[in-house]
């Protein structure tokens, strides 16, 4: 378990960590989320020892390490960029930190083989990092971090630098290989969509402090406030409703909507269909209001429900929500 | 090899026009056109470069060669090995070793201090590092004079010792590791270093497996240029050396001495012998940097 007390970090102007605590359960895999400058790898960092805070403290599994060096904090730190030995190969590269700790030859080669078996590196001890895809490079790096047998996994942006496809294959062969290692892991990202997917819990970071965190369907079902509701996902703002694009209703005839919004006890919304995206198995559906000329939404529905609609360009649509989050004037209410 | 190809070409053009207007009838007019002209104008390049190395340098070392062997294979080997010049060439091989390793580790170490620490007045340090490149060699000599010379202000006489002259040339090739280090050492990845660090190696352990193995190439090239400044400088050594035969005697200096008592042949014999340490130097030098080179291509 790790747990952050009362951690403050500024560089000059500039606050970074804002009197953040956090704990992170064993075995868990846990996403700081949040834009650029919300302080998610500053909090990253300072766990791992490699920023020192101004003030608070830092508890690694019972160990008070708020002072000790990153060497001896037992830990594990994967790069955006890699941070390959880059004239080492893949094998010295990964052997790293046991070659440092003078484990015996045969331990080390035995180990290293292991591991680079569970990162799908077999064929490649003998290249050196260049001779590496980013992906491969960065599974190398997870490999080395993992040598040393890491209290905790620390992963920095592990896979920012990567396009899209590597990175939703690296992203889901993490989350297996944390169920299989089970070491306590910390991942930070920007983006909501890898957190939602990776990780167990999700701490949403903000300027320097943490909005909320709980599980993904929490976060995402019941956000704490309007930052956390719109990070994590699109939001679209109907007449009186605020609701996730996908939980939109859309009706062509006007006394079946007004029908089914007095049954749910929701509001109907006019619009008229601006443009129509097909994003692979959805729809997209961009709309503006009638009433409130010119503001615009979307609804995102399924191939299927937007054939049956048959819907096109400047058709007059009825709009309702099968789900609502709460709206900007409720938050205060709910906030924890 | 493309490059050479059309350039002959374009020389061979110019040097036979008459040959190629000859058969220019019975040939199509050439599809290449533009590389062609491109080639003659690369020719006319090559021709200046060619040129202009040989008035300068080839012939010059040439002459000097033709010099040396004036009196036959023996001749030569007589002035090389002549015991006065055998210990000057001696003094100029192990005085420079010495400062080019002196070099090695004050050079890295100064250029590590400039590119990770901040301190007050720091940026004319950096400057102070290029300033004996810019000095002549025979002010700095007098510089070293009036503080390690006789009657030295701080009690260390250094002048006509050996010690004398590994501070002189010390001083005189004090950049060139410093500036081959420091950019490499700018573009060093941090992150590198932080991952060794939380792998659980010490600062030492880091700077030895992972810092200095990036930097090495660059140590080696700076500190080769720099022992092969060493072996032909001439003036800082002349006031502070003293030019004691067989003891503080450099090279240069009993080449110096060989003009003066009108011995051309001894003279050019043991220039002959420095030019064979300096290019040597330069051809391992070469060999380094292209084993790098490679070890990066094959890396990409």
């Amino acid at each position: 378990m790790i747990s952050v007390t009362n951690a403050n970090k500024r560089y000059g102007t500039f606050q970074a960590l804002d009197d953040v605590s956090l704990e992170i359960p064993a075995g868990t895999l846990t996403a700081l989320l949040g834009p650029s400058g919300s302080g998610k790898s500053t909090l990253l960092r300072a766990i791992a020892g490699l920023e020192d805070l101004d003030s608070g403290s830092v508890v690694i599994a019972g160990q008070d390490v708020t002072h000790v060096p990153p060497q001896r904090r037992g830990i594990g730190f994967v790069f955006q960029h890699y941070a390959a030995f880059k004239h080492m190969t893949v094998r010295d590269n990964v052997a790293f930190g046991l070659t440092i700790r003078k484990r015996p030859k045969a331990e080390i080669s035995k180990r290293v083989d292991e591991l680079l078996e569970v990162v799908g590196l077999a064929g490649f001890q003998h290249r050196y990092p260049a001779q590496l895809s980013g992906g491969q490079r960065q599974r190398m790096a997870l490999a080395r971090a993992l040598a040393v047998d890491p209290q905790v996994l620390l992963l920095d942006e592990p896979f920012g630098a990567l396009d899209a496809k590597v990175r939703d294959d690296l992203r889901r062969w993490l989350r297996r290989l944390h169920d299989e290692v089970h070491v306590t892991t910390v991942l930070v990202t920007h983006d909501q969509e890898e957190a939602l997917d990776v990780a167990d819990r999700i701490a949403v970071l903000n300027a320097g402090r943490i909005e909320q965190v709980g599980s993904p369907d929490e976060l995402y079902e019941q956000p704490a406030n309007p930052f956390v509701m719109s990070f994590l996902g699109s939001v679209s703002r109907l007449n009186g409703e605020v609701a996730r694009p996908h939980d939109l209703r859309i009706e062509r005839d006007q006394q079946r909507a007004a029908a089914e919004a007095q049954r749910t006890g929701v509001h109907v919304t006019e619009a008229v269909v601006e443009r129509l995206v097909r994003l692979g198995f959805e729809v997209r559906v961009e709309l503006s209001h009638t009433t409130h000329a010119g503001e615009q939404f979307f609804a995102q529905l399924t191939r299927a429900q937007a054939a049956e609609l048959q819907l096109a360009i400047g058709d007059h649509v009825y709009v309702l929500p099968t789900r609502t989050l709460p709206t900007e004037e409720e938050f205060p209410a709910l906030a924890v | 090899m493309t490059l050479d190809t059309t350039t002959a070409k374009g020389a061979a053009n110019r040097a036979a026009p008459v040959a190629a207007s000859g058969d220019g009838a019975k040939r199509r007019p050439p599809p290449l056109l533009r590389s062609a002209s491109a080639g003659r104008v690369s020719g006319l390049t090559l021709g200046v470069v060619v040129l202009w190395l040989s008035l300068i340098v080839l012939l010059p070392l040439a002459a000097l060669t033709v010099t040396s062997f004036s009196d036959g294979w023996s001749g030569f080997w007589a002035a090389v090995t002549a015991p006065v010049a055998l210990a000057a060439l001696w003094t100029t091989i192990l005085v420079s070793a010495v400062v080019a390793v002196l070099n090695v580790v004050v050079g890295t170490l100064i250029a590590w201090v400039l590119v990770r620490d901040e301190f007050w007045g720091k940026r004319f340090v950096d400057a102070l590092i290029d300033l004996p490149f810019a000095l002549p060699t025979i002010v700095a000599s007098i510089v070293l004079l009036s503080l390690y010379g006789p009657n030295s202000p701080i009690g260390v006489e250094l002048n006509a010792t050996r010690w004398g002259l590994i501070v002189a040339l010390a001083f005189v090739t004090l950049p060139f590791v410093v500036r081959s280090v420091q950019p490499v050492l700018i573009e060093v990845d941090r992150d590198v270093e932080q991952a060794a660090a939380s792998l659980g190696a010490s600062n030492w352990t880091i700077f030895r497996r992972v810092v200095l193995p990036t930097l090495a190439p660059a140590i080696i090239s700076g500190g080769g240029l720099a022992f092969a400044r060493a072996i032909g400088e001439y003036g800082s050594v002349v006031l502070i050396g003293g030019n004691i035969p067989r003891e503080t005697q450099v090279a240069s200096q009993y080449i110096q001495q060989q003009i003066e008592i009108d011995r051309p042949v001894n003279a050019a014999a043991v220039s002959v012998a420095l030019l064979a340490i300096s290019f040597a130097t330069l051809l391992i030098l070469r060999f380094f940097a292209s084993r790098g080179q490679e070890r990066e291509e094959k890396a990409t």
